[in-house]
């Protein structure tokens, strides 16, 4: 299926969770918040939040700033 | 001096210098930059997850004890500050949020009415919101009547270490507004700070500054005295200026005399 990911088209598994992309790509899910079709994903249903195709995720996190 | 500190959204601050974590050649210098400065609120702003390398993670170099101040750079209307402060919240790192609307690519400048609309929506939710504008009175009231902790001024354009070029408009939101003024962006010397301390400004707030000196940490220190200075020379009840000379020393009972 594909997503859009932070912007980009993005194909993952069928049935990946948020949790799940998050681990296949090495991001502590402590360092990030998540926005799932303009909704925020609480840290605690990472697990069990399915992507579907189409979907629009954002994975963000503080960085250096004034 | 008996017990002098600035409340904002009920918390007490002892220091009256914020520091930010941008632009440092090594992000491992802000915990030395942050004891020696004494700064007790650091502002962070919120962007993507470079999906393709993982980078140190700015949060690591924060002292515990620090207020986080996350910002809504990048926002260029008010939904997007308020989607970017919602978002800086489900971090975890409280209620504080520095609104910062943008869409002025050349100077940075602020846009007063789309921050006092993102103000408006997100003290009604319970946020501590800080939003940096222009030094304008009518913009400061419109912040005190939307809810504001806090007004932040700017005192010159983001970045440009240039001073206190608003200074006599920040005078009147000093005089005139019943909030925190908080002078953010453009303070290059701690001089500027300290000056910006004694006409009465509640606190600076200082990045590029120290993050961008030769050395950020004698700088941060540098600029925690310079507030500290101009706070209680602002307390002190500075003299009057006058035109004409005015002689410290008696004018009567000279050796010449008689």
């Amino acid at each position: 299926m594909q997503i859009v990911l932070n912007g980009s088209e993005t194909e993952l598994a069928d049935g990946i969770t948020v949790l799940g992309l998050l681990e296949s790509r090495d991001i502590s899910a402590e360092a990030v918040v998540v926005e799932l079709n303009r909704e925020i994903v609480p840290a605690d249903a990472f697990g069990e939040t399915t992507l579907n195709d189409g979907d629009h995720l954002e994975v963000l996190r503080f960085v250096g700033g004034g | 001096m008996s017990e002098d500190s600035l409340e904002i959204g009920g918390l007490k601050l002892a220091s009256r210098l914020f520091t930010g974590t941008g632009k440092y050649a090594d992000d491992a210098v802000i915990p030395a930059v942050c004891e020696a400065s004494g700064s007790e609120v650091i502002t962070v702003a919120l962007r993507r997850v470079d999906l393709e390398s993982t980078t140190g993670n700015v949060m690591d170099c924060i002292p515990k004890h620090m207020r986080l101040l996350p910002n809504t750079s990048g926002a260029r209307n008010a939904d997007e500050a308020v989607r970017i402060a919602r978002l800086a919240k489900a971090m975890g790192c409280g209620d504080w949020i520095k609104i910062e609307v943008i869409s002025d690519n050349r100077y940075l400048l602020p846009d007063g009415y789309e921050t006092a609309k993102a103000t408006e929506i997100l003290a009604k939710e319970g946020f501590t919101v800080l939003p940096y504008v222009n030094a304008d009175l009518y913009i400061a009231r419109s912040l005190v009547d939307a809810g504001a902790a806090a007004v932040m001024p700017l005192g010159a354009p983001i970045g440009t270490n240039r001073g206190l070029k608003t200074k006599e408009m920040v005078r009147i939101l000093i005089e005139e507004i019943d909030l925190p003024i908080v002078v953010d962006a453009g303070i290059g010397r701690p001089s500027e700070a300290c000056e910006a301390m004694e006409m009465g400004a509640d606190a600076v707030l200082v990045n590029t500054a120290i993050a961008t000196a030769s050395d950020p940490v004698m700088m941060a220190r540098a600029f925690g005295r310079a507030v500290k200075a101009g706070r209680e020379a602002y307390l002190s009840g500075p003299g009057a200026r006058r035109t004409q000379a005015s002689a410290s020393s008696p004018l009567t009972g000279f050796l010449a005399e008689g």
